[in-house]
């Protein structure tokens, strides 16, 4: 008993202590920011591999999430004869949840775990000591760029996800279910508010961003630096922000819909 | 970097004093003792664990001391800003033990790093230093390649070429002949003794190879469990009646340092193992 709670105390001041570190992290990089301003080819290199990298499996992901959410809407909506509303339907659901949503797990398995190992094997074969020694800061030259890189890469493909699972639920739609396409473009119109549904989308997927950055960047840059120590920091971020990412969703969607 | 503080130091330009360090509740350092003049190969040897990486992480101010004050070119290095700190580590070069080469990037843009991120000198300019320092450590010829085509004693000495770079004024090699064959041990030894002479360096060698680093070093320290055991210069240590130095030195499988890690009688254990 007395052993359990021990390790129960132990495990708490462990995770506390991590917290303390990823904020303390988080806002020495931020600090650090001024730098990324002067050199902006920094960033536009991690924006390459964060973000156009990771188009094709966000491409792909949008037009099927798209045309699977035109099948299923479609079969239901047909129930109630207001097959007619599949745009508002679709439209909606992917402004509002799975775009953002399912971009950033997406995000978090592409990108993140790409960037937890980059900085991690960085770490464990003294690449980062090193330019520490060379009087490079690696919060700012490695970890800003790519933190950043993240935070805007993020809520940009998930609105091409969104723009793409329309276009694909319009396939469908109208080649397959034979939903009236200007009906489909016209009650989307008329339905979805760009303030409430588009906006808050984006929002969003900015504070998604910027935990999917945090989370990766903060897990290679703590990680234990041996093999063992960078795949566990990789499945660590992946997990992580996944949970966080859905956690986060429920908490903003209970805010901002009512 | 030109030396212009230089004038109102003293000799010393690496001042360590009373340095205590402990790691995982395990005291690594206990009133440590050392100095390295300007001009300078000052050799810190002793056995494997005794902290002599950690010895110069805390020269380079990447690790902060429990007590004692480390002094780099009149400066305490704990007690620096981020600013002054990193100010300071330009002054100083470090060879890694792995290298620490960054992996993505050839020789020629390994070199280049710290100069594009510290000079605002145009390409043409870095090309002639980066040339040179290449040129310096025999690899030239080696600049297109990528770190993993390297040998490991190749690494060595594009790390080398690296950390001088910015014409530091002092170096820290961490075990530069760990793992070399004799041949680029040799060329180790050659340029690590050569370019401290003509280039006016300081260099600190951290190293357990007795004969390769005594060879080079004008003066040496032996540390073990947290102390100097004997400084001097090699010849000095060669002579030294401790018995300890004697056994270090003589790389001999037993005395002071036991052969066996302390244990009971192996009667004991076998007794136990029924």
């Amino acid at each position: 008993m007395v052993g359990l709670l021990q390790r129960m105390g132990a495990s708490t001041l462990a995770s506390l202590g991590t917290l303390g570190r990823a904020t303390l992290f988080l806002l020495r990089v931020i600090r650090g920011l001024g730098e990324l301003v002067r050199r902006p080819h920094l960033l536009v290199q991690e924006l390459y591999s964060v973000g156009v990298l990771t188009l094709v499996i966000i491409v792909v992901s949008g037009l099927f999430v798209g045309m699977v959410l035109a099948l299923q809407g479609y079969y239901t909506l047909v129930d109630f004869g207001a097959e007619q509303s599949l745009g508002v339907l679709v439209a909606l659901s992917l402004t509002r949840e799975l775009g953002p949503v399912v971009t950033a797990l997406l995000f978090a398995g592409r990108a993140g775990s790409a960037l937890t190992a980059e900085i991690g094997l960085m770490k464990a074969t003294e690449q980062l000591a090193g330019m520490e020694m060379m009087a490079v800061d690696p919060e700012r030259r490695i970890i800003a760029p790519r933190l950043v890189a993240a935070l805007i890469s993020l809520p940009l493909l998930a609105m091409i996800f969104i723009l793409l699972g329309i276009g694909g639920a319009y396939v469908v739609g109208t080649s397959l279910l034979g939903v009236d396409g200007g009906s489909f473009w016209s009650q989307m119109q008329a339905q979805v508010s760009f303030t409430d549904d588009v906006l808050n989308g984006l929002i969003k997927s900015v504070l998604f961003g910027l935990a999917a950055g945090w989370i990766a960047v903060f897990n290679g840059y703590d990680c234990l630096p041996t093999s063992h120590g960078v795949s566990r920091a990789t499945t660590r971020t992946v997990v992580v922000t996944s949970l966080v990412v859905l956690g986060l969703d429920f908490v903003l969607t209970a805010l901002m819909f009512d | 970097m030109p030396a212009t503080q230089s004038t109102g130091e003293s000799r010393a330009l690496i001042d360590i004093r009373d340095l205590s360090f402990s790691r995982g509740g395990r005291p690594l350092f206990d009133g440590v003792n050392l100095t390295v003049n300007r001009g300078e190969v000052v050799a810190i040897m002793g056995p494997s664990g005794t902290g002599k990486t950690t010895l110069l992480r805390l020269i380079g101010g990447q690790l902060r001391a429990a007590a004692g004050s480390v002094f780099v070119a009149g400066e305490e290095v704990g007690g620096l800003s981020r600013r002054d700190l990193y100010r300071l580590r330009r002054r100083m070069g470090v060879l890694f033990q792995s290298g620490a080469l960054f992996t993505d990037l050839t020789c020629y843009d390994n070199v280049a790093f710290p100069l594009r991120e510290h000079t605002g000198l145009p390409e043409s300019l870095i090309r002639m230093v980066v040339l040179m320092k290449l040129e310096s450590v025999g690899l030239r010829g080696a600049r297109d390649l990528y770190p993993a085509e390297l040998s490991g004693g190749m690494a060595r000495r594009v790390s080398l070429a690296r950390a001088l770079a910015l014409d530091p004024e002092i170096i820290l090699y961490d075990e530069p002949f760990a793992g070399q064959d004799p041949i680029s041990m040799g060329a180790l030894m050659q340029v690590i003794r050569q370019l401290n002479d003509a280039l006016g360096l300081t260099s600190v060698v951290v190293s357990h190879d007795v004969d390769e680093t005594l060879s080079i070093a004008d003066r040496a320290y032996v540390i073990s469990e947290g102390h100097v055991i004997e400084s001097g210069t090699p010849e000095r240590l060669r002579d030294s009646d401790s018995p300890w130095v004697h056994q270090f030195l003589h790389a001999l499988p037993d005395g002071p340092v036991p052969f066996h890690y302390p244990a009971d009688t192996m009667a004991d254990d076998l007794r136990r193992a029924r």
